[in-house]
């Protein structure tokens, strides 16, 4: 009994105690001028979408709930926004280069395709950012139509 | 007294699950270190190199050949293991590569080139097989492009698969002029033509 005590206790304070680690948090108030809305005409339905299902991990500006202010949710958000970031990044799509762009949107149109983006780890929680079979088609569609023109 | 010694018990196994923790952190960086090392290493070798008559650009794009051809080899026998090491060393070469002696409109083109073609071997170094040849694909549209820039004394065979990604299509390079598919491997190894050849 005595040894789950202390057992407890050592988490609690663990807890407590990581709380004061600092992380960095992806925000920003600004939309640069390379955003992909800004650069690209996106119809609003679009935007939406991409907005919520798409810009937490892969651009400037996350939308916190506040669990994900408390760690190790923290931590755990922070790494996949690092790596979404490094991945493809919106905010800095008029920086890509076409043939960037091409790859990028061929990527983008492959993991929605194959249901692999949004992560489930992220639709588990962030259910309104699930993309129904309309949704996909739409963006699939849309994200086709720009790359043809690139 | 007991209580005071169990509070000083656990005050120091949260210290140590803490330091535990922060020091995470600290190997990645010093992991990073030997890799930096290998690339110097690499540089050496190069300089050392017989051809000294080619310039450094030519003998780095050779590498990048040569590294490309066994990522197609892995993938041809449909070897995921082989294909992620290949596209692990192709990322080494993109960065050792030296533009210096091109023109500066070449060299924006080849900058394109390479910072796309770099993602595609990185993920080839860490994805399942049919992820390696979505970027497979691209990075051979890279390699071809580069290729009609910087030139190569090799003797290659430029492929192409009418049937891979939905029927759209898909090039590869090749150094045997035998159709052997890196898009399907077993599934479909004869699938394909050349296209073109190179030297």
């Amino acid at each position: 009994m005595k040894i789950i005590k202390i057992i407890v206790l050592v988490l609690l304070v663990a807890f407590v105690g990581i709380q004061f680690i600092p992380t960095s948090r992806n925000l920003s108030s600004t939309v640069p001028k390379t955003d992909f809305m800004l650069v690209n005409k996106v119809p609003t339905t679009i935007q939406n979408k991409l907005q919520i299902s798409c810009y937490d991990c892969h651009s400037n500006n996350t939308g916190y709930p506040w669990y994900n202010k408390i760690q190790p949710a923290a931590w755990f958000l922070e790494d996949h926004i690092k790596e979404g970031k490094a991945e493809l990044n919106f905010n800095e799509w008029g920086e890509y280069s076409d043939r960037r762009k091409n790859s990028k949107l061929r990527s983008i149109i492959s993991q929605i395709e194959d249901d692999e983006m949004p992560l489930d780890s992220y639709t588990l929680i962030h259910t309104d950012a699930n993309l129904s079979e309309t949704d996909k088609k739409e963006i699939i569609k849309y994200m086709t139509q720009l790359k043809n023109n690139l | 007294m007991r209580k005071l010694k169990k509070t000083i018990g656990i005050l120091t196994m949260t210290l140590v699950t803490l330091t535990a923790m922060s020091c995470k952190d600290g190997k990645k960086e010093g992991a990073a270190e030997p890799m930096s090392n290998e690339m110097h290493q690499e540089d050496g070798n190069n300089q050392d190199g017989s051809k000294q008559m080619a310039n450094a650009g030519s003998n780095a794009s050779d590498a990048i050949i040569d590294n490309y051809l066994k990522i197609k080899n892995a993938l041809v026998a449909d070897n995921q293991v082989k294909a992620a090491e290949a596209g692990g060393n192709l990322v080494a070469d993109f960065d050792d590569f030296d533009k210096a002696s091109y023109s500066s409109e070449e060299q924006q083109e080849l900058t394109d080139i390479i910072e796309d073609a770099k993602e595609h071997a990185e993920h080839i170094s860490e994805s399942p097989m049919e992820h390696q040849r979505e970027h497979f694909d691209i990075l051979s549209k890279d390699v071809i492009d580069m290729i009609a820039i910087t030139g190569t004394d090799k003797k290659l065979y430029q492929d192409f698969c009418p049937m891979y990604n939905d029927n759209k299509g898909a090039q590869w390079l090749s150094a045997s002029k035998e159709i052997k598919n890196p898009y399907y491997g077993s599934k479909m190894m004869g699938c394909g033509e050349v296209q073109k050849e190179i030297n």
